[in-house]
């Protein structure tokens, strides 16, 4: 499922919205995750999941081709970690649901 | 780091404002969203949400694994899991915002 999927099939639970707005419902959840994120705080979702930011510090690394060491900067990075009940639900499916899609 | 932590309520607020639908709404249609996406990916199928990121279900195989602290063995099941694979754009929004250069 890719997002103008979602807003389509959220868009047609919603009969009563204008899809334009479904739209704005979505994009604006997706980017109160990521300023919550690129301001250094968290996002706790229960049952879903949290959003949370990670620190890589600063490493002395290697060109794999020539040997050569490279210093790489510190880097902060977006982590989620599955909610216990989306954990759970996802690992059920295996039995009932056994190809991947999307 | 800060450590604010945001919330369905937050999220619902913002949609509030930015939307303008009813604050029942709002706070509804938040929950619309997590289900659905949630629905979608309990029934195996993976959600890419473009500018965002994917939330991705890797089938893993049953293995030997290990108490750090004891060194006793312990049978590790196969499972399903979700992982989330941030998009390039949400990954240099953060670390240009908190990284140092």
């Amino acid at each position: 499922m890719i997002k103008s999927e979602l807003i389509d099939k959220l868009a047609e639970a919603n009969p009563h919205l204008y899809h334009r707005d479904v739209e704005r419902v979505v994009n604006t959840v997706l980017d109160g995750i990521t300023d919550a994120l690129a301001a250094g705080d968290r996002v706790e979702l229960r049952g879903f999941g949290a959003f949370s930011v990670r620190c890589r510090p600063a490493r002395v690394g290697r060109n794999p081709r020539t040997g050569e060491s490279v210093a790489v900067k510190e880097k902060h990075v977006p982590f989620f970690k599955t909610g216990k009940e989306l954990r759970e639900r996802v690992d059920e499916s295996r039995a009932s649901v056994p190809e991947l899609t999307g | 780091m800060s450590d604010k932590t945001l919330t369905r309520a937050d999220l619902a607020e913002a949609v509030y404002q930015e939307v303008g639908l009813s604050r029942q709404e709002s706070a509804d249609l938040v929950q619309s969203v997590l289900t659905m996406v949630s629905d979608t990916l309990a029934n195996g199928e993976n959600v890419k949400l473009s500018s965002f990121g994917s939330f991705l279900l890797r089938d893993k195989r049953g293995r030997v694994g290990r108490n750090p602290k004891t060194g006793v063995e312990v049978p590790i099941e196969e499972r399903r899991v979700l992982v989330f694979k941030p998009s390039q754009v949400l990954k240099e929004r953060v670390d240009s915002s908190l990284s140092k250069d």
